[in-house]
Formats: C-alpha cells, structure tokens, sequence
C-alpha cells in the first residue's frame, strides 16, 4: 500500500503523545492488538463481496447489493481499502492514501481539526495509520443520496487505524451514512478512527454513523468539524448493540458568521458495555448556533453522556438536551451537561434528566389496551426517536429503521 | 340492575391504604349517558379509576360486573380491550410518542391512516398528530384529544372524568359534538352499543350532551340517584353544600 505522507513535525507530536492516556475512557493498552497490514483484494463490484460481509454491512447501513440510492461508496476491511466509487457528479470518494497522491494541499487539511497530540489514540493512528476515506464535494454540487462508508473489522486482535478526511467544499451539499463494524460477534478488536471535518462557506454535511460493534471491541473515534460562515453541520450518531468499551467526544468549531452545529445520539449499554460519549460544540463566530441532543438506554451497562457547550461570540445560541433511562435494575447512566460562556449576549441552555419509564405512562398507554410490554415498547420507541431537522426523510428513514431495527433486542 | 351492562356493587376502594369510597353500588344499561356530579374530593375520579382498573385504587369489597363478566380482579389492559375506555381529566406527558401512535395503537392494527385523519380533522387536530402526546398541549386540546382516542378505540363502557373543565367556550361546543359522537347520540337508543360515565363539578356540559341519570358523589358514597338535569337545577340553586346537607341529614345517625 501507498505510504502516507506525513510531515516530520506531525511524527514528532505524536511520538511524544504516544503514552498519553485521554481525558475520559478506560485506558487500552494498544499494543495488545495487531498491527496487520496485509492486504484485501480490491473489489470492483462490492456485490460480490461475502455474504456474511454484506448482510453485516447492511446492519450498519451499508447497502451494497442494490446501491442506486447512494451517491458513493468506500470500504475498507481491517486496514486494507477494498472499494471506492461514485455515481455522482461533483462528488469524490477514495482512500485518504490515494487522495495524498491525488493533491498536495491535503496536508493543509491533515490534523487541522483534531490535534495529532490529543492524546495516545490520536498518536497512534498518525504513527500505525492505515488508511481511511476521503470524501469530497465539489463547489455548489448538492448530493442527493448519501456517501457510504465502511470500516470493517474482520480480523481477530485487529488493530484498525484509520484516518478520514471530508471536505464540503462552498455552498455545497454532502450526505454521509458511515457504518462501522465486525465479521465476529466475539473477536477483539480496537477501532481507531479520525475524522476531520472541513465544511466550508455556505457547505451543508450530514454525517451519519451507525456503530454496530460486538461485546469484545474497544472503539476510540477521534472527530472535529470545522464550519464556516453559513454552514451546516449535522451529526448523527446511532449505538444500539454491544461494545466492550467506547470513548468518543467529537468536537465541532463554529469559525464562521451563522455557522449551525448539531449533534444526534442514540445509545444503548447493555450489561458488560462501557460508553462515554459526548458531543462538543465551540461557537467562536457571530451569529453561530448549536443543539446537541443525547438519548441514552441502559439495560445493564455504563454510560456517561456528556455534552459541552462553548459561547464565544456574540450573539451564538446553544442548547444541549441528555435524557438517559435505566430500563433494569443494573446499569449507570451519569449525564454531564456542561456550559461555558465568556461574554454577555450569549444564549446557552441544558436539561438533563435520567431515570426508568414512569408508571404513570405505561398505564396510560395500558388504558388504550397495550400490554404492559407493549406499553413500555411504544414508549421506549418513543424515547429513541430523534426527529433531526434537516436531516432529509430518506436518512431520517434510514436512521429510524437502523434503530428500529435494535429494539426488540433491548425490550 | 336487570340488563345492566355495567353494574357496580357495593364496591369500596382504597387508595394507599385509605379508604376512599363505601358500598358504590351503581348500574347502567347499553345507550345511556350518566353523570356523576360531586364537590371536589369526593371520590368522582376514583371511582372512574377504579373501573378503568389502575392498580393504585385498590378494590377491597364489591364487585364490577361488565357485560356479564366479574372484572373486578381484571387488570387494567384487558379491561380496556374488554371495552372500557378512559378520558382522562389530566393525562401525563409521554415524551417521544406521537399522537399518531396513540391513535393507531387504539385502532387496534386495523387499517388506520386515512381514519386517523378523519378523526384527528373531526376534533380540529391534524396538526397534532405529529407532536409527542400531550406536551404543551392546552386544556382545550388534551380533552379533544383524548375524546379522539376513544372515537379510535370505540370502547362499549366510556369513562369521561370532567370534559368541560379548563375548556373555553368554543372548545365545549367541540368537545360536546365528539362526546355525542362517542356516544352514538345520533342513534334510537336500543340500537347504540355504548354507554357513558361522565364526571362533571359544573354541569356545564349537559347544555351539550343529553344524560339519562344523574349521580350526587359525596365523600365517597353516592348520596342521591336522579334525574341529571334536574339535579343539576338543585346544584346549581344552592350549590353543593346543600347537597352534602341533604345527604348527611339522610345519613344513619345524621
């Protein structure tokens, strides 16, 4: 494979990031996982990728049987990129490896949002990387079905580093649907994923990631958007099945006059499942707004839901919303909203709340002749229903069937 | 009561270990419209309760018969599909569930899309049907839409606790047009296959909804049985408190 190109100075940060633990999230110990490099075919039909693969694939909403309705296509199994295509114009879709060959002003883009240093995660991916995608779209093109992306783990122990890199260029339209996961239900693996955002004047992205990992899998993404003046975006984050241990806080930079952030997630710990994942929105523009929504499930697992918003400017609105219910007797749910505003005329809001279906509910629902669990589904359902604005009705659509999909596991 | 479709007897409730009602003893046939007046606390909504079957009214003595049918040990679920059905005074808040999935849940699965419409266009809350179930609903609005989850659900035994109350005047006229709806007013009477138990402080809503008998409630016991509007003449005059009078003069040892 392509060796990738990074300057000396990101080597040298990373070097001396290597041991630095982070700031929230169980320590992993790296090195117990393997660094495989070896390689995949490549598949110019991804139909003819294995059954098994796809099926899993198509869980995380990957759909590569019949994909009319996505505007590209990247996966990548383990550390080796097997598919990259476009069906639309004004759209690109590649590995980040191929991309550095492609352009010499990537590496204005590389470690911009997310610092190479953050910590040993970060580290890691500049030093041990394999690959990851590159998804662009040009100037005032507007996708209309989403760009998927998959990261697939598929061997046991796997150590897959991947760095990604997206760029909405001017008052352009992008759609992501990203699905992360494995060919095992029990191997181990460590997934460590950074993202970089780049959205530029008047650009609008979804980004939509739907993790579907296994009890066993340490997962460790590493995301910052940065948005200009006019810009949109949206962030969507579906986990419903079970993960050994995952610590994500994606950061976005309002930098831009009416720059709009928001953050979606949807969680689900069920026993044996740490999660801590936040979402972070810095609003250093005139003008700029956020919302940051988090609905969190315990059935027996650990989730800490955090949230931060940051006021920087004049006139930025924000508000963070975490709602986290324990539907058993086990399981922790800690919610931590946090707000920091550094000059008057600022608008920042939060609410919080965890707690177990409230009884009172249940019966009213009882009363229009649902069975209790029928009762306790609906609402359930209902907890996790995330209406997006802007998101459009085919992800909406998507996004709600990849969760409803999950219910039945939970109840 | 012979051919009671609902009879109620001698039925004490408590509720946490309070008793709150004494020997209820009360019957109804399919077609008829009751209601049941009473001041404030004196067990109106309780007794609705404890018919609709939520666990939190104990039923201590007595009997509920329905359609032939002991439901006193019943829980509350099966007793709403057996054809009891509750408008509730103040229901809660269900963040997440959409007015729309109310509905349809009390459609039962049938064919509903188009009829959820009809019925939402009906009570002037087609613009509710994708709002989460009662959330910044106003008084007006969460009746309506309460009475729309009966017309849904269509139970033979309606539970309607205080349809006119926080209700402006344009909403009754609305509110009474669904009641007579609900309770197939349209239809000769030994055709109709429901009845309606319809609590009311004020009374008001009997300028919009014809009642075959009415019930004074006080403190836990019904104090007289008669004819609703002409009970309601009597409140209405001297207020409750003549009631509670009358009724404890009438009371052994009163």
């Amino acid at each position: 494979m392509v060796e990738i190109i990074s300057s000396k100075t990101h080597k040298d940060k990373a070097r001396s990031a290597v041991a630095k633990p982070a700031a929230f999230g169980e320590d992993i110990d790296v090195s117990t996982y393997v660094d495989s490099t070896e390689g995949q075919p490549y598949q110019t039909d991804p139909s003819k990728l294995p059954a098994q693969a796809k099926e899993r694939m198509l869980r995380a909403g990957v759909i590569l049987d019949n994909p009319e309705q996505r505007a590209g296509t990247f996966i990548q199994i383990d550390n080796a990129p097997v598919h990259s295509s476009v069906r639309q114009e004004g759209v690109e879709v590649m590995s980040v490896s191929q991309a550095l060959e492609k352009y010499n002003w990537l590496s204005d883009y590389w470690w911009q949002a997310v610092a190479v240093d953050t910590d040993k995660y970060t580290a890691n991916v500049e030093l041990n990387q394999y690959n990851g995608y590159f998804i662009r779209v040009l100037p005032g093109y507007k996708t209309i079905y989403p760009v998927q992306a998959c990261l697939y783990l598929a061997k046991a122990r796997i150590a897959q580093n991947v760095h990604n890199i997206i760029i909405a260029e001017e008052n352009s339209e992008l759609h992501i649907i990203t699905g992360c996961t494995t060919a095992s239900d029990e191997e181990s693996g460590l997934h460590l994923g950074v993202s970089e955002f780049y959205i530029k004047r008047g650009a609008k992205v979804t980004f939509t990631m739907i993790h579907n990992w296994n009890p066993e899998v340490a997962v460790r993404p590493r995301s910052a958007a940065i948005i200009e003046e006019d810009g949109l975006f949206l962030s969507n984050y579906v986990l419903m099945k079970p993960v050994h241990s995952l610590q994500m806080y994606p950061t976005a930079k309002c930098v831009g006059e009416n720059a709009v952030v928001r953050f979606n997630s949807v969680l689900i710990a069920d026993a044996g499942s740490s999660l801590d994942v936040g979402s972070r929105a810095i609003l250093d523009a005139k003008g700029s707004k956020t919302e940051i929504i988090s609905r969190a499930i315990t059935t027996g697992g650990n989730i800490v839901a955090r949230g931060y918003i940051e006021g920087n400017a004049s006139d930025v609105k924000g508000h963070l919303e975490c709602r986290g219910l324990i539907l058993t007797g086990e399981g922790m749910i800690r919610a931590i909203p946090e707000l920091k505003g550094t000059l008057a005329g600022i608008d920042l809001s939060h609410e919080a709340a965890v707690g177990k279906i409230a009884e009172e509910e249940v019966e009213y629902l009882m009363a229009r002749g649902l069975t209790r669990n029928e009762a306790t589904a609906t609402i359930v359902r209902g907890f996790l229903r995330v209406d997006i604005e802007g998101l459009p009705p085919l992800l909406s659509a998507e996004l709600q069937r990849a969760i409803e999909a999950s219910e039945k596991d939970i109840m | 009561m012979k051919d009671a479709a609902l009879s109620i007897e001698q039925l004490t409730v408590e509720v946490e270990g309070r008793e709150i009602l004494h020997n209820i003893n009360l019957g109804m046939k399919l077609g008829e419209t009751h209601v049941l007046f009473g001041p404030n606390g004196s067990g109106k909504t309780t007794l609705l309760m404890a018919i609709m079957g939520f666990p939190k009214y104990r039923i201590t003595k007595g009997k509920i018969i329905f359609k032939g049918q002991d439901i006193t040990k019943l829980p509350l679920d099966e007793r709403a599909r057996l054809g009891i059905g509750m408008s509730f005074q103040r229901p809660p808040v269900v963040r997440g569930v959409k007015m729309r999935d109310m509905v349809a849940a009390c459609l039962k699965g049938q064919e509903h899309e188009e009829r959820i419409g009809q019925l939402a266009e009906k009570a002037d809350l087609v613009d509710f049907l994708d709002r989460e179930m009662n959330y910044g609903f106003s008084g007006g609005e969460i009746k309506r839409s309460e009475l729309v989850q009966l017309l849904a659900q269509r139970p033979t035994l309606a539970l309607i606790d205080e349809p006119e109350s926080g209700v402006d005047l344009v909403n009754i006229a609305l509110i009474g047009e669904l009641l007579n709806s609900l309770l197939e007013k349209d239809c000769p009477i030994p055709e109709r296959k429901c009845m309606g138990l319809i609590i009311t402080h004020t009374g008001h809503i009997l300028d919009y909804v014809n009642a075959r008998t009415g019930y004074v409630m006080c403190d836990g016991v019904i104090g007289c049985e008669g004819d609703s509007r002409e009970i309601l003449a009597t409140i209405r005059e001297k207020g409750y408190q003549e009631c509670v009078r009358c009724f404890l003069r009438r009371a052994p040892g009163g």
